[in-house]
């Protein structure tokens, strides 16, 4: 039987990786929904209006998923992990609160709009909500982002051991909530995450857009929306890498364990550090096996500096050091990526601007498939962020010069909860999470196919809703005054 | 404001946030109850669907956050309910996530099999979310056993014992009724006759349950009327309560659904009341030894932080009362299928 430590963190990982398909691309899509929303604002072109609603719809059935799957995560912190829960609810629990009042009542309420308000509310409040469902969405983020970030590099608290039935537990409680909220890696890993989101909405849209080019549908709409897409997925990939990069320099000094890890770092030497493009890194052996490494890099990389040596694992407590394997592969595929991501939308914004991109095939069918590229790369930066914490959930850390004490993963579990609750908890939602994600795949693939609605649908469509004047009336009808239309109503 | 004045404030605010869900959620989850019952054909199942379609997804918000709010001002409750209820909640989970789905799925392929899964999946979901909902309650009520150091000690079948599904029972009675008047309210026509007929059934199994709990919960859960006993004054709670469920067949009668809405309302506003007083000051009583047990004083954070989310609620919370009010008042009236309905 395997222990319950592995089960709750395999059951964790599961189910947050599954949420964290639907979150960015809500995030994502919400952000070219509202720019698609915002050009029929202002053109008034209808088929700006065609490309918002089918995109509503592409988003609802998403946003559904999300909202499903991040209900769990709440639950878990207390199912599975009550220990970690009492050590860190004054401060975590505050943030997750904060989310509840400030995001999602924000987001299910406007969605509620932004979905079924099409007929119902005029243009203007329409947008609004369609901006508040995105600021929801994105607020959310913020609150569970810095919640994370807390227990990265943990700031604004301190230690109070409490009485338990006569035996003392510690619990990190809050002196300054806003040393808390702006710890030292909430910015950076906040905006890395926001522009991971953006990029994959981004693609999404080009990916839906370049399909119809080259099955030669919906082109009108396709090209409308492609022109905002390409150019904010350049613009975000670009600041993706940006910003990760800013999140990596930090990492030497608030969890120099977390880098060594990314990047098979064993060993100290008094030399410059090299960074590795690929390999297979060998925790046993402290060594890298295939590796090819670039010389001086890392140190430029981490200090600005070539010259400067990186500390490596050795300068790591045996018993405090993160898995290697893991973090290495997944940090390097998502820089390999974001790498990818940046070329494939400076090429497409290229031959765009060229007004040539319809007669790359080649070029289409890649950006048909980049939306897996940007939610892989989105799954693998959280794999690197949450694999290179451990053993720790809530890191260990110094406030004005005193040390405290962190939280190892494996002290934060429910005591209560045994092994084969826990496993078959994650049958049942493997089973329902394989299922979700298969409709989740034809309903979106559905849509997809069937497509936006033509223009002269949607014209034919709003015509009927519109209530007609005195003067069409008397044109259509023949009969002479408003009388007729009242008692028509009345009947 | 002294730490033990802002724990107080903060066990209502979790009322609130409870009550809120209660009522909100309480009819959309009654709506699902009655969905295989009421609506006869495609059309109707549709229109019975989307006589929530806007509204269900942030009345489950106040669940979230009732979860978010209890962890922050109360963690070692939350750590503790949460843990023991595992297996329940993991259930209650697999309800909202099939609830979720079943409402945004249903309407998406013109297939009968395909709508029929999802149809009975929305009726399987919200019957047994509202039933666990209510065992849990009923388990909350009647204490459970927590051991030292906040940990649970019994079993899961421990939990399924004869009043937690007493109360969980009448939670869907509850639920259906209150979901029974609010279709009355938005539907028009057969659907809306067929409604009608159902609320007096649904309203007599309801009085019934709400009788029999009443009864047990004297019985068996000495310390549940305890501070009623103490405090005369808190009388007004069951006294409204009853005067509320006597009014549903009473505005019925009286040809008000609206008004009837409202009572049932009350009647969840009033049960929730009763349930907070009569477990107060402890989250969960442990029955193996009352010193155990988690209590308002050693659940709570500390004073900084529920100064803090006080801020914090003081600043959302009218925001959020102000846009429900805002969409409830956008999707007034009666139910009617749109392209963009479900």
């Amino acid at each position: 039987m395997m222990d319950v430590e592995i089960l709750s963190r395999l059951q964790f990982a599961g189910t947050i990786m599954f949420h964290y398909l639907f979150p960015p691309l809500s995030i994502g899509l919400g952000l070219q929904l509202f720019l698609c929303e915002l050009s029929y604002y202002r053109t008034r072109n209808p088929v700006w209006e065609a490309a918002a609603r089918f995109w509503t719809r592409i988003f609802a059935v998403n946003f559904a998923m999300g909202v499903a799957t991040g209900i769990v995560m709440e639950f878990e912190f207390g199912t599975n992990w009550a220990a970690y829960s009492r050590f860190v609810g004054d401060v975590f629990g505050s943030a997750l609160a904060a989310e509840g009042i400030f995001a999602f009542f924000l987001e299910s309420g406007f969605l509620a709009v932004l979905v079924f308000g099409w007929d119902r509310v005029g243009p203007t409040m329409h947008l609004f909500s369609t901006l508040m469902v995105f600021l929801g969405s994105m607020f959310s983020a913020v609150w569970i982002v810095v919640a994370n970030s807390w227990q990265q590099t943990p700031a604004g608290y301190h230690i109070v051991w409490h009485d338990v039935q006569g035996e003392s537990m510690p619990r990190a409680e809050i002196t300054d909530f806003w040393a808390m909220v702006f710890n030292p890696s909430s910015v950076d890993r906040l905006t890395h995450t926001l522009i991971g989101a953006l990029v994959l909405g981004a693609f999404f849209v080009a990916s839906v857009c370049s399909f119809y080019l080259l099955k030669n549908r919906h082109e009108d709409i396709a090209r409308k929306c492609l022109s905002i897409a390409l150019p904010t997925s350049l613009l975000f990939t670009f600041l993706a890498a940006i910003t990760g990069h800013d999140s990596a320099q930090k990492l030497v000094e608030t969890q120099p364990a977390k880098l060594a890890a990314l990047e098979a770092h064993f060993e100290t030497r008094n030399e410059p550090t090299g960074l590795y493009l690929f390999g297979w890194p060998d925790a046993e052996q402290e060594t890298v096996h295939m590796g090819i490494q670039v010389p001086n890099l890392l140190s430029l990389m981490v200090y600005n500096d070539p010259t400067k040596p990186v500390p490596g694992m050795d300068q790591i407590p045996k018993d405090e050091r993160p898995p290697v394997w893991l973090p290495f592969q997944t940090f390097h595929l998502m820089v390999g990526l974001g790498t990818m991501m940046i070329g494939v939308a400076a090429l497409a914004c290229w031959f765009w601007f060229r007004q040539t991109l319809d007669s790359k095939r080649w070029l289409l069918w890649v950006l048909v498939f980049m939306p897996i590229a940007a939610m892989t790369a989105n799954q693998a930066g959280w794999i690197t962020a949450e694999v290179g914490r451990q053993p720790w959930i809530v890191y260990p850390s110094v406030q004005n010069g005193v040390e405290m004490i962190g939280l190892r993963t494996a002290d934060g579990l429910s005591e209560s909860v045994t092994a084969e609750q826990v496993l078959s908890s994650i049958i049942l939602f493997g089973i329902i999470y394989s299922m979700l994600f298969a409709v989740w795949v034809f309903v979106l693939n559905h849509k997809i196919q069937h497509g936006p609605e033509s223009v002269e649908a949607l014209l034919a469509h709003k015509a009927g809703l519109r209530p007609q004047s005195m003067s069409e009336q008397f044109e259509q009808t023949g009969k002479s005054h408003g009388g007729d239309f009242l008692e028509e109503d009345s009947q | 404001m002294s730490y033990d004045t802002l724990t107080f404030i903060w066990f209502v605010l979790l009322g609130v946030l409870l009550c809120g869900y209660a009522i909100l959620d309480g009819f959309d989850l009654g709506v699902g109850i009655l969905h295989p019952f009421l609506a006869k054909d495609d059309r109707e199942r549709r229109l019975v669907m989307n006589s929530i379609g806007p509204l269900w997804d942030g009345n489950e918000v106040w669940l979230v956050t009732f979860g978010g709010a209890l962890f922050a001002a109360f963690p070692v409750a939350y750590a503790t309910v949460f843990s023991s209820f595992y297996t329940a909640f993991f259930l209650l989970l697999t309800c909202l996530i099939g609830r979720a789905v079943s409402l945004e799925f249903r309407s998406k392929v013109h297939s009968n099999a395909w709508r029929r899964i999802w149809d009975t999946g929305f009726f399987l979901s919200s019957t047994c979310a509202a039933l666990l909902l209510g065992i849990a309650g009923g388990n909350v009520m009647q204490g459970m056993q927590l051991g030292a150091k906040y940990e649970y000690q019994g079993s899961l079948l421990e939990q399924l014992s004869w009043y937690p599904l007493l109360v969980g029972l009448l939670t869907v009675a509850l639920f259906a009724l209150h979901g029974c008047i609010y279709l009355y309210l938005k539907t028009e026509h057969e659907l809306q006759r067929r409604a009608k007929a159902s609320i007096t059934p649904l309203f007599y199994a309801f009085a019934l349950l709400y009788a029999i709990v009443t009864l047990a919960t004297w019985w068996h859960v000495p310390h549940a009327t305890e501070n009623i006993a103490n405090y005369p004054l808190l009388w007004i709670v069951p006294i409204l309560n009853a005067l509320a469920v006597l009014n549903i067949p009473r505005a019925m009668h009286l040809g008000k659904p609206g008004y009837a809405f409202f009572s049932s309302t009350m009647v969840i506003l009033a049960l929730a009341s009763l349930f907070s007083v009569a477990i107060y000051p402890n989250f969960m009583l442990s029955t193996i030894d009352p010193e155990f047990s988690i209590t308002l004083q050693n659940a709570r954070s500390s004073q900084n932080t529920l100064q803090t989310m006080l801020i914090i609620a003081g600043l959302g919370m009218p925001c959020v009362l102000s846009y429900t009010v805002i969409i409830y008042w956008i999707f007034r009236g009666k139910v009617r299928l749109e392209p963009n309905s479900y």
